[in-house]
């Protein structure tokens, strides 16, 4: 029978490996049992009181405490919201006002953070949850109700106008992602994650799934090892790690110090990769390092569940060279749609499109902004069948394979995250020192600038900035202005903007 | 040393580095400062800092960095 909850993987592996290590952090190891017992205790603990079908907010620190709880949603039959302390103060707020959720679940020591916001729902803590007892007719009875279509999780995503956007995928967009992307990286019982993208993304499905489906083992990295390359290798070396999903930026930066000629991930063996492009230097410092690993380069948005393309590195590159995007996995169509909504030719710049059960839903609490991406396929007026639209613009090269060209919007990529510019001007614009700003991304040099009118300095602009934004997204240089160049039209003039980054990365 | 806390107040103005200890250890920097600083320090200084001398220590003061600047100047 096919499957049709996600939760099917963990059952299928606790009875077979009920003792062996599931998630690890520094602190706290979890066995395929805990998981099991802990996120069925959850359930039953969210069931009883009536809480399902219900987006619960897990608002905990990273650990496998957390991880359980997101299982325990799905098991109560409602769909998890991580939420991080770690998150700035008025996105945290923003995304409590989308969801207005009933229930947050919490860890008891940072629960005192938590009563700082407002935002109605009921405080459950984690030690309670997991102390309740199974109720075994309860939770089968919310299993036969479930379909695959039902949400199981709800990540947010930049918004240009300052909000952001709450994606929901489903037990069906989720199970489709992991059975190919398994295959792709081929995965099995001896994988050994060391995960490095906060669970407040869907970059972490590639970890926390594959391990239920599989029977592997993650490792969570501490943060704070992502600054220190020697101790990083040192501790993928500890934990015998030999699969990474990582951004480029975090590769790059144990490459670039040269931590290969002191220490080499002795166990590594698969290396995913993604969000970004791969500076070509550095990547072949990686492949020297480990030559019998393989590089795959990864692509999606997360409205179509994790990722959606692939390209396995089979050749050389040369410095100037792009490392392609490749193919979708199966089950799923790239269209390359042009402004008019034709295919484009080969070679020809369109819109990258994305047709498949990997859609997710849409936006929670916002249909108008579903709407305008999750569209009819133009190409299709037969029936009803949604693509999403990611305004990413691609084109084949002369091997039929994927190349990422560049944005249509102001949406860039940065450090391995998806950010508008929009939102970042929305942010800036709410502040009483600003009075007009214009953000913009020199690709070169890989640093975000903002330019502003106000009284603010710069200095206590970026102060005011960092209760708004997450660390990521904060301008890398300020630059005060008079006035800002203005268009015929009256518009912000971000061409002439651009050409003075440009030249002051000249002039410097 | 003036050099150097003009390079760390551009990343964190709110931050007065010619007294904050533990940089590190109160993740007062991340990695994104680590990875900065690191290339600011090339480019002023001329100073490559080799991964091994990339630990916590080295990073926890203004004065730490500093020193670490100066040793790596005089090999």
């Amino acid at each position: 029978m096919r499957q049709r909850n996600v939760l099917e993987y963990l059952e299928a592996t606790v009875s077979r490996l009920p003792d062996k290590v599931a998630f690890a952090d520094d602190e706290c190891r979890m066995t395929f049992s805990q998981v099991f017992h802990d996120s069925r205790a959850i359930g039953s603990a969210l069931a009883s009181k009536g809480l399902t079908g219900e987006p619960i907010v897990v608002f905990m620190p990273k650990s496998p405490r957390a991880i359980a709880a997101f299982f325990g949603c799905v098991y109560g039959g409602d769909y998890y919201v991580p939420i991080d302390p770690e998150m700035p103060r008025f996105r945290i707020e923003l995304i409590f006002e989308n969801l207005k959720p009933k229930a947050v679940i919490v860890e008891r020591s940072i629960s005192d953070e938590l009563s700082s916001y407002r935002h109605g729902g009921e405080l459950l803590f984690f030690d309670e949850l997991i102390r309740t007892p199974v109720d075994e007719p309860l939770l089968s009875g919310i299993r036969e109700r479930q379909i695959d279509t039902d949400p199981i999780y709800i990540v947010f995503t930049s918004g240009s106008t300052g909000v952001p956007k709450g994606v929901v995928a489903c037990h069906r967009s989720v199970i489709d992602y992991i059975e190919q992307l398994s295959e792709v990286l081929g995965f099995s019982e001896e994988t050994r994650f060391a995960n490095q993208s906060p669970l407040y993304f869907d970059a972490c499905l590639k970890e926390l799934y594959p391990t239920l489906k599989f029977g592997a083992t993650t490792f969570l990295t501490p943060k704070q090892l992502f600054m220190f390359p020697v101790k990083l290798v040192e501790y993928l070396n500890e934990h015998r790690i030999n699969t990474v999903c990582w951004v480029v930026s975090a590769l790059t930066m144990i490459s670039a110090f040269r931590t290969f000629d002191k220490v080499k991930p002795e166990y590594l063996r698969t290396v995913a990769f993604g969000s970004e492009v791969f500076p070509i230097k550095q990547f072949k410092r990686w492949r020297e390092a480990l030559p019998e690993a393989t590089f795959t380069n990864l692509y999606g948005p997360t409205e179509t569940t994790g990722m959606c393309c692939y390209y396995r590195v089979d050749r050389d590159f040369a410095p100037d060279e792009v490392i392609p995007v490749g193919r979708p996995f199966h089950n799923r169509e790239i269209l390359l749609l042009t402004k008019d909504n034709q295919p484009a030719a080969p070679g020809e710049v369109g819109e990258i499109c994305v047709r498949g059960t990997a859609l997710t839903l849409g936006y929670y609490h916002a249909f108008d902004r579903t709407d305008e991406v999750f569209v009819q396929n133009p190409l299709n007026d037969r029936y009803p069948e949604l693509i999403y639209r990611t305004g990413d613009l691609g084109r084949l090269n002369e091997r039929g394979e994927l190349i990422f060209v560049s944005r249509k919007d102001h949406q860039i990529k940065h450090m391995g995250h998806r950010i508008e510019l929009g939102e970042i001007e929305a942010n800036v614009n709410l502040l009483p020192g600003v009075s007009m700003c214009c953000c913009l991304f020199n690709k070169e040099k890989d640093k975000i600038e903002l330019f502003y009118v106000g009284e603010d300095s710069e200095a206590e602009l970026l102060t005011a900035l960092k209760d708004k934004l997450p660390r990521y997204m904060l301008p890398n240089r300020l630059t005060k202005l008079e006035r800002l160049p203005l268009t015929a039209n009256g518009k912000i003039d971000r061409m002439t903007l651009m050409r003075r980054v440009e030249n002051q990365g000249n002039a410097e | 040393m003036e050099e150097l806390i003009e390079i760390l107040t551009d990343l964190h103005p709110d931050v007065d580095f010619t007294t904050t200890e533990g940089l590190v250890d109160d993740r007062i920097l991340d990695s994104l400062d680590i990875v900065s600083l690191i290339s600011e320090i090339d480019d002023r200084f001329d100073v490559a800092i080799p991964a091994e001398e990339i630990i916590p220590e080295n990073f926890n003061s203004a004065k730490a960095i500093y020193d670490l600047i100066r040793r790596l100047e005089d090999e």
